[in-house]
């Protein structure tokens, strides 16, 4: 209950700072934009060999992927938010009260995948005149999926704010694992391109999986093993990294 | 209400780099309703100590108890009836008063309704219904000082931590912050606050514990404080360098004399007096007789920065 009402309040004070920031909401709405019509003229002939054979069939494998990438590495690079509240000292300032320690970091990941969940029901919809179609209840757990992805991502990139705490620091380590993890899911460019070695090192990366996931929902293929694999291995992720950063938010904090 | 014993912390800045000793077991016991203060020059461990009571670190050794809770058994106790004001503030810049302070009360676990009227009641008491709907961006740094104030009590704590509460703010922002603070005492909390300026320590404070090093190196009133080192200075303007060396012979005699001499760069001197009220006469009698006639003669009470000298063997820098 506590954390509930906890991760309620930390959420909407998030979401009001999300709302009085033009610029974020500028580039939040303008980025899916660009990715759909400067992509679009190169996706047919692109993704030929991975058997589209019409606009509709790229878009059915490129925007899952797109909306994948997007919440990955969105989520990944939202530690650089954290830091400046940390030198603001509102994140010293909380943890000096009651409130949950799992809730500052809940509120703030939760912050992270709403966005994101706007960004990608809008690309969804802006995709729909290219002729993609995706029935509901595949859209909705795709979402899903999205989700656990952004929930995850964001949640290991503030941890990774909180122990390495400066601009400077945080840029290369986020990079670091932000590049490999986004080649290796296939979030671009579908894995089934590659090599055999490629192939067997993404098998191993969780987040293929998840990439996958959304390409079988978003092709129909709602029982498709991916689908599963991919919510099951999210989910778990997803809740190690909440408890191993929501753990650096009560220890961690300068 | 903040007892200490033996707390005690240490850093290590890097992996395989030397720990520092920040505090070095402070023991301290802080009566309720009294302004406690802190004061020690930059890297003393103030902060550090401030921080371990306010459960942000914890500590390596000893124990504590604030506000009648266990530091270590019972932290959460121990947030719930404590404020902590951080040196550098908390605010959100894209925040209004109001909603920080709203906010504040909801993370206490006070219930919505009430938070309003909290806020409300918040902004009346420190100055700022004028502003409380603006973004805090816009404000001054004694507007925004004064938020953060408001913030640290918003709960009604019975124990208030400030960290350099004044640091950085013009001599009149300084002078209402320390109005805040008694008027907060008046109501019955127990302030403990750090500071490295001295007159800040000698108004302030009902009781003072110099801190250097880590560890506090004397403790009491300003007054105690002052009278720890020994006697008063007194300064004797003379007229030539001749004047001075006479001066200098007749009066190292005197007994009522612990030390004197000459004054840099001007022709005087200046002696170290067990009491000047008593002193002073002798001098001018002696001088009289040895035929040198002063042009003025001071009187210096000893400040805490005398006090900090004598104890530390340094002086307490700081930049204003
Ligand atoms: N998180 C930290 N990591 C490493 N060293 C620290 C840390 N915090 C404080 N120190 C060191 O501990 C000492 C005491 O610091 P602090 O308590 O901030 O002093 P003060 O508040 O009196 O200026 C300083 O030498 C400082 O560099
Ligand atoms: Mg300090």
């Amino acid at each position: 209950m506590k954390l509930a009402r906890d991760t309620w309040l930390v959420y909407q004070r998030q979401l009001l700072l999300m709302a009085r920031s033009p610029v974020w909401i500028a580039v939040g709405l303008l980025q899916p934009l660009c990715y759909l019509l400067l992509f679009a003229p190169l996706l047919t002939s692109a993704l030929a060999a991975s058997g589209a054979h019409s606009t509709a069939d790229a878009y059915r494998i490129y925007v899952p992927g797109l909306l994948s990438a997007l919440a990955l590495m969105g989520g990944l690079f939202t530690g650089f938010t954290l830091l400046g509240e940390l030198h603001a000292g509102v994140i010293e300032r909380s943890r000096v009260t009651p409130v949950s320690r799992v809730a500052l970091l809940l509120g703030r990941a939760l912050r992270e995948t709403t966005a994101l969940l706007i960004q990608s029901v809008l690309i969804a919809v802006l995709a729909i005149p290219f002729g993609l179609t995706v029935g509901l209840a595949d859209l909705l757990l795709a979402m899903a999926l999205l989700a656990l992805m952004a929930l995850m991502a964001s949640s290991v990139s503030y941890g990774l704010a909180l122990l390495v705490p400066t601009d400077a620091a945080l840029g290369p380590v986020v990079n670091t694992i932000a590049q490999p993890l986004a080649l290796l899911s296939g979030t671009l460019l579908p894995i089934a391109l590659a090599p055999v070695w490629l192939r067997t090192a993404a098998s191993w990366n969780p987040c293929y999986w998840a990439v996958e996931g959304m390409r079988a929902l978003f092709s129909g293929h709602v029982d498709a093993p991916e689908v599963w694999r991919g919510l099951l291995l999210t989910a778990l992720l997803a809740a190690v990294a909440v408890a191993w950063s929501a753990r650096l938010f009560a220890q961690r904090i300068r | 209400m903040i007892v200490t014993k033996g707390l005690r912390k240490s850093f290590q800045p890097r992996r395989g780099a030397a720990a520092v000793d920040a505090v070095r077991g402070i023991d301290l016991n802080v009566a309720e309703g009294e302004i406690y203060g802190l004061l020690g020059p930059n890297g003393a461990g103030k902060t550090t100590t401030l921080r371990m009571l306010a459960t942000l670190l914890a500590p390596d050794g000893g124990a504590a108890t604030v506000a009648g809770a266990d530091l270590r058994a019972a932290p959460g106790e121990v947030r719930r009836r404590i404020g902590y004001v951080a040196q550098g503030g908390g605010t959100t810049d894209q925040a209004t008063a109001r909603e920080e302070l709203v906010l504040q009360a909801r993370m206490y676990g006070v219930r919505k309704a009430e938070a309003v009227q909290r806020a409300e009641q918040g902004l009346a008491a420190f100055d700022l219904t004028e502003f409380g709907d603006r973004v805090c961006k816009t404000y001054s740094g004694g507007q925004r000082r004064r938020l953060d104030l408001a913030l640290g009590v918003v709960h009604r704590p019975s124990v208030l931590f400030l960290d350099e509460p004044t640091v950085g703010l013009d001599p009149r922002s300084r002078s209402q912050v320390w109005g805040e603070v008694r008027r907060l005492r008046e109501q019955g909390m127990t302030v403990l606050l750090t500071t490295h300026y001295l007159d800040e320590a000698d108004a302030l404070c009902d009781r003072i514990g110099i801190v250097d090093n880590g560890g506090i190196v004397t403790e009491g009133t300003p007054e105690e404080l002052k009278q720890k080192i020994s006697g008063d200075s007194v300064t004797i303007g003379l007229s030539d360098a001749g004047a001075t060396t006479g001066a200098e012979r007749a009066l190292a005699e005197l007994p009522c004399v612990q030390r004197l001499e000459a004054l840099p760069g001007e022709d005087g001197l200046r002696l170290h007096v067990d009491s000047a009220a008593t002193a002073i006469p002798q001098l001018l009698r002696t001088l009289a007789a040895s035929g040198i006639e002063p042009e003025h003669v001071q009187l210096q009470r000893p400040s805490l920065d005398d006090v900090f000298l004598a104890l530390t063997g340094r002086a307490l820098v700081h930049s204003s």
